[in-house]
C-alpha cells in the first residue's frame, strides 16, 4: 500500500493548478479518494463526521443490488431457453453465462456514458467527482429490458445525467431519481422497445420472442399464467433486475440492517399498494398481494422510492410519500390501459411532490408547537 | 433622423437575441410548445405572429394620442382581433393544409403575450416607424426560436424537415438499421426541455443576462 501512496503523492503536483495535467485534477482526486480514505480535516467550525461517508453508503446499495442482478442474469438465460424450448438440456451455468453476456454490455454502456459525463461535469465546474453515479449506473441496466438497444441506453443515461442531475447541481441536488428518469426518457422516446410483449426475452435471431408479462396479462384482463411462486422467486419475463421479489427482499434486508434505506418508506409503499390493490381487485381481477409481486413494484419500493435524495426527508412525510407511491402505482396499473406498469411514473410523480409533503409536515409541526407554546403563556 | 439610425436599428435587431421575447422576457411560451412539432407549422406561425405584431404596433402607435387611457385594452383587443382574423383568412386561402394543422392556434395568436406586451410597453409610447421596427423585431425573435425548436423536433421526432425525409431510410429498423425516431420529441414535454436548453445555451453566451 505504501508503494501506491508514494506513487500518488509523487504524481499529485502534476494535477494541481499550473501542473501539466491540471485539466484532469478532479479525475485524479476522484481516483485518489477511491483508493484511500481522504486525509482532509475540516478547517472551520465544529463538525461531527460519520465514519460512513457517501462512498461507503453507495457501495452498500451496490452490494444490496447484487443478488437481484445475479438472479436477473440467470433469469435472462432461463427465459430465453425456456422460450425456445431447450430448458431441459441446458445447465445452470450455461443459463447464467448466456444472461451474463447479454446484460454485461448494458451495464458497461451505462457506466461509461454516465461516468464520462460526471467526470466532464465535475471538471468543468471545478468540483470533486461525486460517487452518486455508482448506484444509478447499476440501477439503469436493471430496469431496462434485456433487448434494449445499446445506443438507446446510452442516450437515456446521458439524458438522465445531464438533464436530471447536472443542471440541478450534481449529486444530491436532483429532484428526480436519475435511474428512473433514464427509464422514463426511454419509455416515452422509444415505447416499442421497452413495453409490449416482444422486448422481455433475449433472442439470437432477427425475430423477437413474444411473451406477455404478468402485468400485461392483467391489464388486458386475461388469466395470469404464472404461478405465485414463480412471481415470488422471479421466473417471469420482465426488466432485468426487477423479476425476483425474493432477491430484492435480500437486498432490502441489507439496506435496512445497515440503516441506509428507510423502513418507513418501504413499509408504506407496500401498504399503499395493498390498500389500492384491494380496492381495485374487482377491476384488476387479481388479489392485492399479487400486485406487490408483479412487475417493478418490489424493486421500486426497495431501491427507488427510498433514494435519500429524492424521497421525502421528514419522518412523517416518508409515510405519506410512500403510501401515495404504492397507491398511485396500482391506480395507474389498473385504470390506465396505456401503461401496464405504474411504478416508474408513480415514483417520479411523488419525487416531484416530496418537497411539498415535507413543507406541509414542517408547517404542521410549527403550528402544533406554537399552539402548545401559546397555551403555556396564557 | 434617418430611418435606420443606431437606435431604430436596435429596435429591430435587439429582440433577435439580446432582448429576445421568448428567451429573455419568457413570453409566448404556450404557443412555442403547441406549434413546433413540424418546422413548417413553426415558420408559418412565427410569420403570422410577426405580421400581427408589426401591424398592431403601427396602428396603435398611430392611435396612441386619441385612445382614452381607461379603455385602451379594449381598443387594443379590437385591433389585434381584427388582424388575427385577417391572418386566419389569408392562411385559409393560401395555405390551407398548414392552417388546418395549426387549427385553433391561429385564433389564439390574440392571446400571445408578446403582442399585448409590445403594444403596452412600446407602441403606446413611440412613433409609428420605431413601433413597426419593434414589432417586426419581436416577431422575428419569436420566429427564430420557433424555427430552432421546430427544426429539432421535426428532425429528431419524425426524421423529416419541411416534410422531406432527411434521415436515410436504410437507418430505420424496418430496413435493417437500428435507428428509431424519438417519440418524446413529438410530445409537448420535449418542447419545454428544448426551450430550457436553448435558454441555457443563450445565457452561456450572454453571461450578463444570467439571473442572480
Amino acid at each position: 500500500m505504501n508503494f501506491l501512496r508514494n506513487y500518488l503523492d509523487k504524481q499529485k503536483p502534476k494535477f494541481d493548478k499550473g501542473g501539466k495535467f491540471q485539466k484532469l485534477h478532479s479525475v485524479f482526486t476522484g481516483f485518489e479518494s477511491f483508493l484511500f480514505v481522504p486525509n482532509r480535516t475540516t478547517v472551520s467550525g465544529c463538525n461531527i463526521r460519520d465514519a460512513v461517508d457517501l462512498k461507503r453508503t453507495m457501495i452498500i446499495v451496490v452490494v444490496a443490488l447484487i443478488p437481484a442482478l445475479l438472479f436477473g442474469m440467470y433469469n435472462v438465460g432461463y427465459q430465453h431457453f425456456n422460450a425456445i424450448g431447450a430448458l431441459a438440456e441446458t445447465g445452470f451455468w450455461q443459463l447464467f453465462f448466456y444472461g451474463f453476456l447479454k446484460v454485461l454490455p448494458i451495464i458497461i454502456v451505462s457506466y461509461v456514458v454516465g461516468l464520462a459525463i460526471e467526470f466532464a461535469g465535475a471538471q468543468i465546474r471545478g468540483h470533486e467527482i461525486n460517487e452518486g453515479f455508482l448506484v444509478s449506473g447499476l440501477l439503469i441496466p436493471m430496469i431496462m429490458p434485456v433487448t434494449a438497444p445499446l445506443w438507446m441506453v446510452a442516450l437515456s443515461t446521458a439524458f438522465a445525467v445531464i438533464i436530471g442531475k447536472e443542471i440541478f447541481g450534481g449529486t444530491g441536488m436532483n429532484i428526480w431519481n436519475p435511474a428512473l428518469l433514464a427509464r422514463a426518457f426511454f419509455f416515452f422516446s422509444y415505447p416499442s422497445k421497452i413495453s409490449g410483449d416482444d422486448v422481455w426475452i433475449a433472442s439470437d435471431t432477427a425475430d423477437a420472442i413474444s411473451q406477455a408479462t404478468p402485468l400485461a396479462q392483467m391489464s388486458q384482463g386475461q388469466e395470469i399464467t404464472y404461478s405465485i411462486s414463480d412471481m415470488f422467486w422471479g421466473f417471469i419475463p420482465g426488466s432485468i433486475g426487477e423479476t425476483s421479489t425474493f432477491c430484492i427482499l435480500l437486498g432490502a434486508v441489507i439496506l435496512l440492517a445497515t440503516g441506509v434505506a428507510s423502513w418507513k418508506t418501504m413499509l408504506s409503499v407496500c401498504v399503499g399498494g395493498l390498500v389500492m390493490g384491494w380496492a381495485f381487485s374487482g377491476i384488476s381481477g387479481v388479489p392485492a398481494y399479487e400486485q406487490l409481486l408483479m412487475g417493478g413494484f418490489a424493486f421500486g419500493a426497495v431501491f427507488m422510492a427510498t433514494d435519500p435524495v429524492t424521497s421525502a426527508q421528514t419522518e412523517t412525510g416518508k409515510y405519506i410519500y410512500g403510501f401515495l407511491i404504492g397507491a398511485m402505482a396500482v391506480i395507474i396499473r389498473c385504470i390506465n390501459p396505456g401503461y401496464p406498469e405504474g411504478m416508474m411514473l408513480a415514483i417520479l410523480l411523488m419525487n416531484t411532490f416530496a418537497p411539498l409533503i415535507d413543507w406541509c409536515v414542517v408547517q404542521n409541526n410549527i403550528k402544533r408547537r406554537l399552539k402548545r407554546a401559546n397555551a403555556v403563556v396564557k | 433622423m434617418s430611418l435606420f439610425s443606431g437606435k431604430n436599428l436596435d429596435y429591430l435587431l435587439g429582440p433577435l437575441s439580446r432582448n429576445n421575447p421568448v428567451l429573455v422576457q419568457i413570453l409566448g411560451i404556450c404557443s412555442t410548445l403547441a406549434v413546433t412539432v413540424k418546422l413548417e407549422n413553426a415558420l408559418v406561425m412565427g410569420l403570422s405572429v410577426t405580421a400581427v405584431t408589426a401591424f398592431s404596433n403601427v396602428i396603435l402607435s398611430l392611435l396612441r394620442n386619441t385612445i382614452p387611457n381607461r379603455i385602451r385594452i379594449i381598443v387594443q383587443l379590437v385591433v389585434v382581433a381584427a388582424l388575427v382574423i385577417i391572418v386566419d383568412q389569408v392562411l385559409k386561402a393560401y395555405a390551407y393544409e398548414v392552417s388546418k394543422q395549426l387549427s385553433v392556434y391561429v385564433g389564439l395568436i390574440i392571446t400571445n403575450c408578446i403582442i399585448m406586451g409590445r403594444i403596452e410597453a412600446f407602441a403606446l409610447a413611440n412613433k409609428p416607424w420605431p413601433s413597426l421596427l419593434d414589432g417586426i423585431g419581436n416577431g422575428l425573435g419569436y420566429t427564430i426560436i420557433l424555427a430552432i425548436m421546430g427544426f429539432f423536433r421535426e428532425l429528431l421526432g419524425s426524421g423529416t424537415l419541411l416534410g422531406h425525409s432527411v434521415i436515410p431510410q436504410g437507418w430505420y429498423a424496418a430496413n435493417g438499421g437500428g435507428y428509431m425516431n424519438n417519440g418524446l420529441m413529438i410530445m409537448p414535454a420535449a418542447s419545454l426541455i428544448l426551450v430550457g436548453l436553448i435558454i441555457w445555451a443563450h445565457r452561456a453566451k450572454n453571461k450578463d443576462l444570467i439571473e442572480k
